[in-house]
């Protein structure tokens, strides 16, 4: 006799819900997906956070202007740097603070830095996700601990630099800085080329990141999404091309942008991006002037914070940080506390359209589809 | 950007009874008027702020306010801070989730932290606390829990 499947009866079948984290290495920290799953297909996810929450507002709002400086390092505790900075930016639109000629190519020159560790390790932390299990990570891992040198003899700290002060840096750079700059911006697009000769066009890799989590112009916009996610959906969107602060306006850099605002862009767009640092920092240590790393009233606020008072008012600032728009919303009211201060964590929103992403995906491409957003739970849950 | 007194303007022909306040460097908009509003500067082709930057929560003890600074990706301008002020007591506020996804988290940690209602949010759950916390901690009169623990005086 023969046999189809319309004999055989229908099977009883039924959803599936787990549970991915908090405590899984693939999720970048303590961070929970309640996965509903029909076989191996995600219908529903829900992100679930907080467990590292330590309230950063309150604390900051209970101490003095300058007294969470260092607390903002520990936000994105990979980019010190550019946490320092948006911050610093924020202040110094409230005080009304200049900045010195050093101490913005200073300035600069650290947040592209950040902006080469952030991207390296993200990529080498994408195919730990992916599969490729640490060897990426370890080249990654090379190239981030020259940049990291550079900055403990700059700042004191490799990690948690708390380097920015109002109205600029805290210690003017040591006099092997540039030459150190210089043999990196050297030596990186070597090691890009050697990156990208291993997985750019790398068959496992695009099998797997190639129209996979695709993410919407449309939505991309609608959902706040900040950073290079936004820019691989197609959307030419650069804080420090539009806003023009700091002097980034005087460097000559391209934004790059993806096309389908997959996994894959997402993955590429951050080589491109680094290419342009690279340019950027190339262009800004030979402009650097001789000169102040820090304005005499800046210098009151970091030497005696208590006599650091913004006047009464409100200001946003914001940079293109390695993650995306990171703004601070300060209120003053005339004290040396601030009235109100609030983080606007690109981490944090960016997860907004995770459900979106999954949905109709395999459980497995979620957790790609988490490791290409690019977060860092010090800042989604802060 | 046309200035904050022409959007005012702008609006009060769109919408005449509508009152809007210009204060300092923000918009001051009537809680019942909001979502209009709203409407009106996402779709208007004049503004078309497509992009919700920040959705911050304000405790000014007297009242709860809320603030949205919007920028359009689409002309590459702004900021334009709008706020929404409500009472303390039950601090309902308009959400615009709606009009803008990006206010869905940060409408969640608003009423999370500083205890905002916002009426017409999808799944309006506390998101950096636990459900079973009591308070918002944002709030100026909340009581530190280690009250042993002074407060730093400079």
């Amino acid at each position: 006799m023969e046999y189809t499947l319309k004999d055989t009866p229908a099977l009883e079948t039924q959803t599936l819900e787990v549970s991915l984290g908090p405590q899984h290495p693939s999720t970048h920290g303590v961070f929970r997906m309640n996965v509903t799953l029909d076989g191996e297909t995600i219908l529903k996810l829900k992100p679930v956070m907080g467990y590292l929450h330590r309230n950063h507002e309150k604390l900051a709002e209970n101490m003095s202007w300058l007294g969470s400086m260092p607390y903002t390092d520990r936000l994105d505790y990979i980019c010190s740097m550019t946490n320092n900075f948006a911050y610093a930016l924020a202040v110094e639109k409230l005080a009304g603070l200049q900045v010195p000629e050093r101490a913005q190519y200073i300035r600069v020159i650290m947040a592209e830095l950040t902006r080469l560790v952030n991207h390296t390790l993200l990529i080498g932390f994408l195919l730990n996700d992916l599969g490729a299990f640490f060897t990426p990570v370890l080249y990654a891992f090379r190239e981030r601990e020259k940049i990291l040198d550079l900055f403990e003899a700059v700042a004191g700290s490799r990690m948690m630099c708390n380097y920015f002060r109002f109205g600029g840096v805290k210690v003017d750079v040591t006099s092997d800085f540039i030459p150190r700059v210089r043999q990196i911006i050297n030596k990186y697009p070597k090691f890009l080329d050697e990156f990208e000769k291993l997985l750019s066009e790398n068959e496992i890799l695009m099998a797997r990141c190639q129209n996979v989590g695709v993410l919407p112009k449309e939505l991309a916009i609608n959902a706040g999404i900040s950073g290079p996610m936004l820019r691989a959906s197609g959307v030419p969107y650069d804080v420090r091309k539009v806003d023009g602060y700091s002097i980034y306006n005087r460097f000559k850099f391209r934004v790059p942008i993806g096309e389908k605002g997959d996994v894959y862009d997402r993955y590429y767009i951050r080589i491109l991006e680094m290419r342009e640092s690279i340019n950027i920092l190339d262009q800004a240590i030979k402009e650097i002037p001789d000169g102040e790393f820090i304005t005499k009233e800046g210098g009151v606020g970091a030497r005696s914070p208590r006599n650091f008072k913004p006047p009464k008012g409100e200001a946003y600032g914001r940079i293109e940080a390695p993650k995306g728009e990171l703004g601070f919303y300060l209120v003053s009211d005339g004290t040396m506390k601030p009235y109100r201060y609030h983080v606007r964590a690109p981490s944090f929103i960016n997860l907004t359209v995770l459900e979106d992403m999954c949905l109709g995906q395999k459980v497995a491409d979620a957790i790609i589809i988490l490791g290409s957003i690019d977060i860092v739970l010090g800042e989604v849950d802060r | 950007m046309k200035t904050l007194e022409e959007i005012k303007k702008d609006i009060e022909s769109c919408y005449s009874d509508a009152t809007v306040t210009v204060e300092g460097t923000s918009l001051v908009v009537p809680k019942e008027r909001w979502l209009e509003v709203a409407k009106f500067l996402r779709t208007h082709p004049e503004y078309s702020l497509d992009y919700l930057s920040s959705v911050t929560g304000v405790d000014y003890k007297e009242y709860l306010e809320v603030v949205y600074h919007l920028y359009s990706i689409e002309k590459k301008e702004g900021p334009l801070a709008v706020k929404v002020r409500t009472d303390r007591q039950k601090g309902l506020v308009p959400s615009v989730t709606p009009f803008w996804r990006s206010a869905e988290f940060q409408e969640r940690e608003a009423y999370d932290l500083v205890g905002i209602h916002f009426e017409g949010h999808p799944d309006l759950r506390r998101i950096l606390m636990w459900d079973e916390f009591q308070y918002h901690p944002m709030r100026k009169d909340y009581v530190q829990e280690d009250q042993d623990r002074p407060e730093k005086e400079f």
